[in-house]
């Protein structure tokens, strides 16, 4: 890991700029948004996500929910939204803004909370969606994230069915790709992941990327958040 | 076991009945509910990108009994390996080799049937070996998700291929590549004939990467 460097230092200023900027049909800004900790707390959030939100009655990951706060502060489309792709429109905001959020829990440790019924269903589909088989070629995220050492190619993989220790894992993104010159978001992260398995394409925000999540963070509890991290 | 007086006995029945009841709301769902809601949302999640369309997350026997982390039943198992060999085809004419260095390029190749690929046809995709597998000595860029293969023929004692000697495992090489899941039910490996995601002809090369003994893989 580079102590300094990282390009993903201008994505979280871009962040913290669209955090604090009036935008959107409301010219509003994103400054009362509730993360889980209370209106406009950022800070120790990120390793408490995805959880249980009242006013959506859903459990959120922090790209859904910060789509849900552009949406119900600043007036834009989140179904829009969570249709454009990747890398364009205002997606690139949703990766810059996450990519803040994550930074100011650098350092914390996860820790989920499951004391919500709904919280504990999701990780109990996350868990059955990690281990679902499917595509041209029979893989599951356990085929490749379910046991220690292995690797693809030279590539280390991460067990994620317990702690994989500090800064693996989920508690690496969103990171900045040296190998294509892109921020990531756990969304992004998580499509390719479905792409290189052969499945069809996850939907941004959908339940199965959200209970991955609550699967892989509450797994991580007690692992310390390097995020935004630098990746191969 | 030692007679409690009755009311004592009522008395805790009623107990057992309340703990009960609190501890299946504390629980919530049934693992088969939660099962039957994991693929609703499996259904309700994904939609058709390019070639990758939500028909291959419609499970077949195998892939819906190996998705979890505890072993299938032996039962189950036998279901699986028997309709695996029920579909195992084997190569035309009996042409199981090809080209050891057509088969490295294969092997090499970790393309085909992504949402960003342009065909399905077999001529787009590889076969993906080298993610998992050693396999000659000289690529040093190999996964480790499956056994070295570094060796395989020399290792399995094949000096000729057309030996009788060497048939039974020249067979075994073509069904683990055909389908695997005939000899492991759960085998992580793609089924390579099975799945249309090789054709004959590039699996005979692999075959001839594995086994030949002129293959860099047995050096």
């Amino acid at each position: 890991m580079l102590a300094d460097g990282n390009p993903a230092d201008l994505f979280e200023a871009k962040g913290e700029g669209l955090w604090k900027t009036k935008r959107g049909p409301k010219a509003a800004t994103l400054e009362k948004c509730d993360l889980g900790l209370g209106p406009g707390v950022v800070k120790g959030t990120f390793v408490t996500l995805p959880r249980w939100f009242a006013d959506t009655q859903k459990v959120q990951d922090l790209e859904s929910r910060l789509v849900t706060c552009m949406e119900t502060l600043q007036g834009f489309d989140a179904a829009e939204i969570a249709k454009t792709r990747f890398g364009q429109g205002e997606q690139v905001n949703v990766t810059a803004l996450a990519t803040w959020v994550a930074a100011e829990s650098r350092g914390l440790r996860f820790n989920l909370p499951q004391g919500h019924p709904e919280e504990k269903r999701s990780y109990e589909i996350g868990k059955r969606v990690f281990f679902f088989r499917g595509g041209t070629h029979d893989f599951s995220c356990a085929s490749c994230h379910s046991e220690e050492g292995k690797r693809i190619r030279l590539q280390d993989l991460p067990i994620l069915t317990r702690n994989p220790g500090d800064g693996v894992g989920f508690a690496a993104w969103p990171a900045y790709r040296v190998s294509n010159g892109e921020m990531w978001s756990m969304q992004l992260r998580l499509n390719d992941c479905f792409r290189q398995q052969r499945f069809p394409f996850p939907g941004f925000g959908s339940e199965v990327t959200v209970a991955l999540g609550t699967y892989m963070g509450v797994n991580a509890k007690g692992a310390q958040s390097i995020a935004p991290a630098l990746k191969r | 076991m030692k007679r409690l007086p009755t009311r004592t006995v009522a008395a805790s029945a009623a107990v057992a009945a309340m703990t009960a009841l609190l501890a299946g709301c504390a629980t919530g769902p049934s693992e088969a509910e939660l099962d039957r809601q994991a693929l609703a949302a499996v259904q309700a999640s994904f939609r058709d990108q390019g070639i990758a369309k939500v028909d291959r997350i419609k499970q077949d026997l195998g892939q819906s009994a190996c998705s979890t982390d505890k072993p299938v039943s032996d039962a189950m198992a036998e279901r699986i390996a028997a309709e695996a060999r029920a579909t195992m085809k084997w190569p035309t004419g009996g042409q199981y080799f090809g080209d050891f260095r057509e088969g490295e390029r294969i092997a090499q190749s970790g393309r085909g049937m992504t949402w960003t690929d342009p065909s399905t046809a077999t001529s787009a995709n590889g076969g993906n070996c080298y993610n998992c597998h050693q396999i000659s000595k000289t690529e040093i860029s190999h996964g480790t998700i499956g056994p070295s293969l570094y060796n395989y023929g020399k290792n399995r004692g094949v000096t000729d291929l057309m030996a009788a000697t060497a048939q039974p495992i020249v067979e075994y090489t073509w069904m683990k590549l055909y389908n695997g899941k005939t000899y492991n039910a759960c085998s992580s490996m793609p089924r390579f004939g099975h799945a249309g995601l090789l054709d004959e002809k590039q699996m005979a090369h692999l075959m001839s990467l594995l086994l030949d003994p002129k293959s860099p893989v047995n050096q």
